[in-house]
C-alpha cells in the first residue's frame, strides 16, 4: 500500500536533472588495438586463456559476421556505425581475475558504491545475522567493460551445488559444460549483432543450477561501461537443469558522454523439464542528453528455450535508458506444457528511440505464453512495441495472450504498436489488447487539488500504469525501478 | 472577524477564450455555509476551478485572499496544502493507483507542505476507515483503484471521504448531490455536517433546494453571468426553486 507514498518520497530525494550514473572511473586499462580483425579477436581469446576451440568458434563467427548486414526493419534512425573505429577489449590494468574482494582495485569497488552496489557490504552481511525478509542475499557478479571484477558468495553458492561465475572463467573451468550450450539458443548466425557478439565477446555471467535445486538467493549482474570509445559485447548463458528454479537480476550503467557508445550483449537461457528461469533486466544506461546526443546504442539479443515439458522463462524488463534501444527477449516454448512470460516497462524520454518487445514461439503441445507490455513515451521519443506470436503446426493447444498499453506525455512524442501473429494450426488461441492513452491534464489536476505536487502526480500516474508489471520484479529491483522511472521522466511535462 | 476568504472584483477568462468570471465579489467568514445558485453555464464549475488553480483559465483583474495569503500565487497543490478543497463535479479515475495509497499519498503531501507529521500507515488505515464506515465505504472500495468502475454515487462518496480525512478550511462542493439517490444523498451531506465547525466553511454549488435541506446554508447567492447577482438567506433557495432565474437574468445582462 505505501509503495506508491515511497516512491513519491523517494522521487523527492533524488537530483533532478541529471543521469546520476554519468561519472567516470579514473583508472588505467588496457586495451585491444582499435579496430575488428582477426588478430584482435586472438588477442580477446589469448587473454583469456581460451581453449582452442573457443577460438575458432569466435574466428567462425567474425568470418561469418564480415558477409552480414545490419538489420533495417526497426522504427529507429542512427548514423551509421565505424566498426572500425571502436576497441573491442578494455580491461582495467595489470588485471587479474581477483580471488577475492580484497584483491580487486579499490576505484572499482568505489564505483560500484556509487552505483548503489555495495559488494564488500553484501558479502560481510551473508556473515552476520540478518533478520527475516530484511535484507534478502544477492550474489552479485560484477562486469566492469570487458573483465568481470568481482562475483560475490561463490563459497555459499557453491555448497548448494550453484555455478555462478564470469563466463571467462567458466570456459576454462566447467569447458563441457560451456561447450555444450554455448550458441545452442542464439546461434552464431542469428544476427547481425549476435554475430559480432559471438566473435568479439568478453566476459558475461555464467549460472548452472543442477537438476532440483532451488537457487539460495537471487543471482545479479550489474553492467558497467567506463572506458571510452569501447564496446561492451558480454554473454551470457543461464542453464536451469530439470526441476530447478533461479531467479537472476541484471542492471546496467554507464557514463555520460557525448559519442555513442555500442553495446551488443547476447543473453541465451535453457531451461529444462519442471525448470524455471526468471530473468529481469532494469537497463539504464547513459540515454543521451535532451538534443540527442550521446547515448548508448543498446543492441541485445536474448532468447530463451524451454527445452524440457512443463519448463518456464519469465522475462521481466524495465527499460529506461540507452539512445537506441533494440531488443526483443524471446522464448522458444518447445517442451510440451511450457510456458514463457513476458513482462516489460519501456519509457523513452528526450530524444530516446525505443524498438522493443518480444517473440513467443510455440512449438509443443499445450504451450501458453502471456506478453504484458508498458510503454511510455515523454518529450520527443519514439517508442514502438514490436511482437511475434507463432504456433507451429504441432503447437496443438497453444494459447497466448497479450496486452500492450502505451501512455503518451506530451504530444511531441510517438507511440506504435506493431503485433505479429502467426498461427499453423487451428487449435491455437491468441488474445490481443492494445490501448494508447495520453496522460491528461484533469488526471494531473485532480491530484494536486488533492495536494501532490506536479512531479509526484506524474509518478502516481505512471506507476499506476506500469503497476502490473512492477509487481513481477523481485521487491529491491521494483524499488529501483520505480525511482528510475520517475528520474527517467523527470521534465517531462509542463 | 477575518474573512476566510475574499473575492474582490474577480475577472476571468478561459485561456484566449471567453471571459466568463465577469467582476464576481464574495466574503466568507469561518463558519460559514454558503451556497450559490445558478442557471446552467452560469461559471459556477468556472468559478471553482479558477479558485482551485486549474490550468487553462486566466485570472484578468481582481483578487482572492484566502486565510491571509493572495490565492491566485499559489499553485494547484499548495491552495491544497492551504486548505482548500474542490469535490468535483465529474470526479476522475486513476488506473493502477489504489484508493488507499491514494490518499495516504494525498495526506502526507500536504502534511509535508505544512511542515506537520506524515501519518503512518496504520494511523491512516485507521482513519480512513473509521470515516470509510460513516459514508457506506467498504474495504474493497478501498483497495480498489481511485475512482475505477466506480458508480456515480460512489464516487461522490468516495470525493466526501477524500475531505474527510484532509479536513480542509473551505470545501467547494460543485453539484454534490448530482447522481446521488435519496440514501447516498443522505450520507454524503451527513459527512460534510459532521466537517461542519466555527473554522471551516463550505462553498455548495447546487441547482436543487433539496440538497439544502440537508446541509443548511447561511447564505444563498444567485450566480448569473458570471457574478453575484442576488444574496439572501436559505429562504431564498425556495423562492428560487419556485420562480426560475428569469429575472435575475435580466438583471445580470
Ligand atoms: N474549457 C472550456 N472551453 C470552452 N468553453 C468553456 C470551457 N469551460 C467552460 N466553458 C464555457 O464556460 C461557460 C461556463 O461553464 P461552467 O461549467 O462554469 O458553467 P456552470 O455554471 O457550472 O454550468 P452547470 O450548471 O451546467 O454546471 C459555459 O458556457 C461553458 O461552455
Ligand atoms: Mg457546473
Amino acid at each position: 500500500m505505501a509503495a506508491v507514498q515511497e516512491t513519491v518520497e523517494q522521487v523527492r530525494s533524488i537530483d533532478v536533472d541529471q543521469y546520476k550514473y554519468g561519472f567516470e572511473t579514473q583508472i588505467e586499462s588496457e586495451k585491444a588495438p582499435k579496430g575488428l580483425s582477426e588478430e584482435v579477436i586472438r588477442f580477446i581469446s589469448a587473454k583469456k586463456e581460451e581453449p582452442e576451440w573457443m577460438l575458432e568458434w569466435r574466428l567462425d563467427a567474425y568470418r561469418r559476421w564480415l558477409n552480414m548486414s545490419e538489420p533495417t526493419w526497426a522504427r529507429v534512425d542512427f548514423p551509421q556505425i565505424d566498426f572500425q573505429d571502436l576497441y573491442y577489449y578494455a580491461a582495467p590494468k595489470k588485471f587479474k581475475a581477483p580471488k577475492s574482494l580484497d584483491e580487486v582495485d579499490p576505484e572499482i569497488l568505489k564505483t560500484y558504491e556509487k552505483l548503489g552496489i555495495p559488494l564488500r557490504e553484501q558479502e560481510i552481511l551473508a556473515g552476520v545475522e540478518v533478520p527475516e525478509g530484511e535484507r534478502p542475499k544477492i550474489a552479485v557478479d560484477a562486469v566492469f567493460d570487458s573483465v568481470s571484477v568481482a562475483t560475490t558468495f561463490k563459497e555459499e553458492l557453491k555448497a548448494a551445488g550453484v555455478i555462478f561465475m564470469p563466463i571467462s572463467e567458466a570456459l576454462r573451468e566447467h569447458p563441457d559444460l560451456v561447450k555444450k550450450y554455448l550458441g545452442s539458443v542464439v546461434p552464431t548466425t542469428d544476427n547481425f549483432y549476435a554475430t559480432l557478439n559471438s566473435a568479439v565477446f568478453s566476459d558475461g555471467s555464467f549460472v548452472y543450477i543442477p537438476p532440483g535445486v532451488r537457487c539460495p538467493m537471487e543471482l545479479s549482474t550489474y553492467f558497467r561501461i567506463n572506458e571510452k570509445n569501447t564496446g561492451q559485447f558480454e554473454r551470457t548463458l543461464i542453464i536451469a537443469d530439470a526441476g530447478s528454479y533461479v531467479s537472476y537480476l541484471e542492471g546496467c550503467t554507464a557514463p555520460q558522454r557525448d559519442e555513442n557508445q555500442l553495446h551488443a550483449a547476447v543473453v541465451e537461457l535453457v531451461v529444462l523439464d519442471d525448470a524455471e528461469i526468471k530473468y529481469s533486466t532494469v537497463q539504464n544506461w547513459y540515454p543521451g542528453d535532451a538534443e540527442g546526443k550521446g547515448g548508448i546504442y543498446n543492441f541485445v539479443t536474448k532468447r530463451g528455450d524451454c527445452r524440457g515439458k512443463n519448463s518456464k522463462i519469465s522475462w521481466t524488463q524495465v527499460e529506461t535508458g540507452s539512445a537506441i534501444t533494440w531488443k526483443y527477449p524471446s522464448c522458444v516454448l518447445r517442451g510440451e506444457g511450457s510456458s514463457g512470460e513476458f513482462y516489460s516497462i519501456a519509457i523513452s524520454n528526450g530524444r530516446q528511440q525505443v524498438d522493443s518487445g518480444t517473440k513467443m514461439i510455440h512449438l509443443g503441445k499445450n504451450t501458453t505464453s502471456r506478453i504484458i507490455s508498458k510503454g511510455i513515451s515523454a518529450g520527443r521519443s519514439n517508442n514502438t512495441y514490436r511482437g511475434l506470436v507463432s504456433a507451429h503446426k504441432k503447437a496443438l493447444g497453444a494459447r497466448n495472450f497479450t496486452n500492450c498499453d502505451s501512455l503518451l506525455i506530451g504530444d511531441q512524442c510517438g507511440a506504435h504498436t506493431v503485433p505479429y501473429i502467426e498461427a499453423k494450426n487451428p487449435k491455437a488461441q491468441f488474445e490481443h489488447e492494445a490501448t494508447t492513452s495520453k496522460i491528461s491534464e484533469d488526471m494531473l489536476f485532480y491530484c494536486m487539488q488533492r495536494g501532490l505536487s506536479q512531479e509526484d502526480a506524474v509518478a502516481l500516474v505512471v506507476n499506476g500504469f506500469v503497476r502490473d508489471v512492477l509487481q513481477q520484479l523481485p521487491m529491491e529491483f521494483a524499488v529501483e525501478a520505480q525511482k528510475l522511472i520517475s528520474i527517467s521522466l523527470e521534465g517531462s511535462v509542463g | 472577524m477575518t474573512p476566510l476568504l475574499e473575492i474582490r472584483d474577480l475577472h476571468a477568462e478561459i485561456a484566449g477564450g471567453r471571459k466568463i468570471i465577469n467582476g464576481m465579489n464574495l466574503t466568507i467568514n469561518p463558519g460559514e455555509v454558503h451556497a450559490i445558485m445558478g442557471p446552467n453555464g452560469a461559471g459556477k464549475s468556472t468559478l471553482s476551478y479558477v479558485l482551485s488553480g486549474k490550468p487553462g483559465y486566466e485570472v484578468t483583474g481582481g483578487e482572492v485572499i484566502f486565510r491571509g495569503v493572495n490565492l491566485l500565487e499559489l499553485s494547484p497543490d499548495e491552495r491544497a496544502a492551504q486548505g482548500l478543497f474542490l469535490c468535483f463535479q465529474y470526479p476522475l479515475e486513476i488506473p493502477g493507483v489504489s484508493n488507499m495509497a491514494f490518499l495516504h499519498t494525498a495526506a502526507n503531501s500536504q502534511r509535508k507542505q505544512r511542515g506537520e507529521p506524515e501519518l503512518t500507515s496504520p494511523e491512516l488505515v485507521r482513519k480512513v476507515r473509521e470515516l470509510g464506515k460513516k459514508l457506506g465505504i467498504d474495504t474493497d472500495m478501498l483497495k480498489r483503484p481511485v475512482n475505477v468502475g466506480f458508480s456515480g454515487g460512489e464516487k461522490k462518496r468516495n470525493e466526501t471521504l477524500q475531505m474527510m480525512l484532509l479536513e480542509p478550511y473551505l470545501s467547494i462542493l460543485d453539484e454534490a448531490d448530482s447522481g446521488l439517490d435519496i440514501d447516498a444523498l443522505k450520507v454524503v451531506s451527513n459527512g460534510v455536517n459532521l466537517m461542519r465547525s466555527p473554522e471551516r466553511s463550505m462553498l455548495v454549488i447546487t441547482h436543487y433546494q433539496r440538497l439544502l435541506d440537508y446541509i443548511v446554508p447561511d447564505v444563498v447567492h444567485v450566480f448569473a453571468a458570471g457574478r453575484i447577482v442576488h444574496t439572501g438567506g436559505k429562504e431564498l433557495a425556495l423562492e428560487l426553486e419556485a420562480t426560475g432565474y428569469a429575472q435575475y437574468q435580466n438583471e445580470a445582462a
